[in-house]
């Protein structure tokens, strides 16, 4: 997927380069291209499939090709799992640090990122200058991430993509109560095997996802959702903010703010320099 | 480029030493064991080992075993062994993974040491006040070998200690003297006793000075150097040549700072380490901090083996509140007071609380502590999931993106 945005090429800002955020995700590599009045000039998703190094690489040249021939790259920064794999990065950072910048250039005041990845979850939690208060990681399990979504389409043999609209034709929510995957997917037998609606099952099963975020953490500051879960998936958003009773926000681009973070951080050292 | 780099870990030259030290206390140990001579007490690792040696027993602690099961990886292949004979792969991983080196005959004394076997006992004594499983780990010898099981009960979660819990203490050490006698052969001796309670102490006062001595700046010592140096304090305390390898490293240390060097270069940020190293992993975790400018400075595991109290007129109460005074048998409330002191003592920047999945004693972050301590303190934590021995319940990548956030964390606020 390729997403360029504003690419006026007589920004005078782009005249300094381009800055690019490289977030190698364990399923997906996100890269990010800004100028140096912040402005996106290129969005890149690809999956990061087995070789990091050639995925990231191939996601730049897609990205300076989408931003225009004459873009010269001024820093890169990477972040993600794969962070240190990413060859052309001049410095790299951990996914937490990165995700707090990209969603405080939206969304400037204290807040609690949940960021939703495909195999981890995370908690960040932001003061009003941006600084990090703290933060927290799942434990080493798939519940309550991408890939326990992945595990019950397949089994409900259901594409990823047709997941949020079919929670949506519906009200009713499956209660999934195992944190283990594997166990849920048995759950999901005996719904089936009574003739339960596979909407319901699917959004029982963002449900559970939700479910396993907010036992991670108070969540008591504006809580804003990012990560490619929520991205492919924005009815997430919306169960969330039923479930805890309040408006959850959603930045523009929530799969990429590692990314976005990552590239303004490139720009900010750039600056340093 | 954002290659990882390898950061060497400096060497500590009276690592020579203990080695030999080590070497020499496993070969006696071997020797008894095949001859039957001197007697072999098990101990569990904060249990009665001066009174044995006042009996003449030579003390050999299955959890050193353990640890050397966990640092030499061959814990995760061992442990199955035990889980197949019901032993759950949620109990201790100390026990399972001995148990399981019992089972299939394979340890890792014989690729240091060159013994076939862990020494075989004569008696096992036990003290609960590290948990319950070492009573469970020490009755499973008891049927398996058919030697006999005795030890102390300690009382758990422990706030201020009372002369209540002290007598009661004493009493079940006393208890222990006419079995002891029967099984040895030997007429108690008090006055043997206070030689090996005295030089315990001294062992304890050489092993403090290590620890304490990272409290300079840069630090001569990193947590995961004392895991490897507490050796003789866990397996000789109470024998003279431990208290005299202190005063080797004590030498060297002191050097070390007079020299201005530290344990690791350009030290920036100092670590706390709440909870049981990730034995499979010293070398890596070492270097990671290292290449990271940071120095784990000290811990709550390396400092459990500080027994001030035996300093006491009475060795049997001395005893009984060393035995008794530890961070594992205490309450939150006091748990949150020491980590106060050590966070001051230390100037430390950050925690790292280890969760280790089979050793809930030792995973400090279960009961909101963390939260509670870094809202009171204003120090930072990350709390990671893992365990002591058992590598499979440990992810590499998501402990070290948790270590290098929070590293990052404190970078930032520094600015």
């Amino acid at each position: 997927m390729t997403q360029k945005k504003k690419n006026d090429s007589k920004s005078a800002s782009s005249d300094r380069g381009l800055y690019c955020g490289v977030d190698v995700g364990a399923s997906a590599t996100k890269l990010t291209l800004i100028d140096a009045a912040k402005e996106i000039r290129a969005m890149v998703v690809r999956p990061s499939g087995v070789d990091y190094a050639a995925t990231a690489k191939e996601c730049l040249a897609q990205a300076l090709s989408e931003a225009g021939n004459a873009s010269k790259l001024a820093r890169s920064v990477s972040t993600g799992y794969g962070r240190h794999n990413v060859k052309y990065a001049d410095a790299s950072l951990t996914e937490i640090h990165c995700h707090g910048i990209g969603c405080y250039h939206y969304i400037p005041h204290s807040i609690s990122i949940v960021d939703i990845g495909g195999q981890d979850n995370k908690v960040i939690r932001l003061d009003d200058t941006g600084q990090r208060i703290d933060f927290k990681m799942n434990r080493k399990c798939a519940a309550g991430t991408g890939a326990f979504i992945e595990e019950i389409a397949l089994r409900l043999g259901v594409k990823i993509d047709e997941m949020d609209p079919l929670a949506r034709r519906t009200d009713h929510t499956v209660r999934l109560s195992s944190f283990c995957t594997v166990f849920a997917k048995t759950e999901i037998l005996a719904h089936l095997r009574r003739g339960v609606d596979v909407a319901e099952i699917v959004r029982g099963a963002f449900m559970s996802v939700i479910q396993r975020v907010v036992e991670m953490d108070p969540l008591d500051t504006e809580v804003v959702l990012t990560g490619g879960v929520v991205a492919y998936n924005p009815i997430i958003a919306e169960i969330f903010s039923e479930k805890i009773g309040r408006r959850v926000e959603v930045p523009p681009h929530p799969q990429f703010t590692g990314a976005l973070g990552a590239a303004l951080i490139a720009l900010q050292q750039s600056t340093n320099e | 480029m954002a290659e990882e780099k390898k950061t060497t870990i400096k060497k500590i030259r009276s690592a020579g030493p203990m080695r030999q030290l080590m070497a020499d206390y496993f070969k006696e140990l071997d020797e008894a064991s095949k001859t039957g001579s001197p007697q072999i007490a098990w101990c569990t690792s904060v249990g009665p080992a001066e009174l044995l040696r006042s009996f003449g027993f030579l003390v050999y602690f299955p959890e050193n075993h353990g640890a050397m099961l966990g640092s030499s990886r061959m814990a995760p292949d061992l442990i199955p062994a035990a889980n197949a004979i019901g032993y759950s792969p949620d109990i201790c991983s100390y026990l399972t993974s001995d148990i399981g080196s019992y089972l299939r005959k394979n340890t890792p004394l014989t690729k240091a040491f060159g013994m076939e076997t862990v020494p075989l006992p004569d008696v096992l004594v036990y003290n609960t006040n590290q948990c319950r499983d070492v009573k469970d780990w020490f009755s499973f010898y008891e049927r398996e070998l058919e030697v006999p099981c005795i030890g102390i009960d300690t009382m758990r979660q422990i706030g201020d200690i009372t002369p209540e819990h002290i007598s009661g203490l004493i009493g079940q050490h006393k208890a222990l003297i006419p079995i002891l006698e029967e099984i040895s052969g030997q007429k108690f001796d008090i006055d043997r006793l206070r030689e090996t309670v005295k030089s315990s102490y001294e062992c304890t006062k050489g092993w403090k000075k290590v620890l304490r001595i990272a409290e300079k700046r840069p630090s001569p010592i990193t947590f995961f150097d004392a895991t490897i140096h507490m050796g003789p304090a866990v397996v000789l305390r109470g024998d003279d040549r431990a208290v005299q390898y202190y005063e080797t490293l004590n030498a060297e240390l002191e050097e070390r700072v007079a020299n201005g060097v530290g344990a690791v270069d350009d030290e920036t940020y100092r670590f706390y380490w709440e909870g049981m190293p990730v034995w499979g992993k010293l070398r890596e975790h070492a270097e990671f901090f290292a290449e990271k400018k940071s120095c784990v400075v000290a811990s709550t595991y390396c400092n459990s083996w500080i027994f001030e109290d035996l300093e006491h007129e009475d060795p049997f109460e001395g005893m009984a509140r060393a035995y008794t005074e530890l961070f594992i048998v205490r309450s939150e409330g006091y748990k949150e007071k020491y980590l106060e002191n050590m966070v001051r003592d230390y100037n430390i920047s950050g925690i790292i609380y280890h969760d280790a999945k089979t050793c809930p004693n030792n995973s400090n972050n279960r009961y909101g502590l963390p939260l509670r301590f870094s809202k009171s303190s204003g120090v930072p934590h990350v709390v990671i999931n893992g365990d002591l021995n058992d590598l499979r319940l440990y992810s590499e990548e998501q402990a070290k993106t948790q270590f290098e956030a929070l590293v990052e964390q404190i970078s930032e606020k520094a600015k």
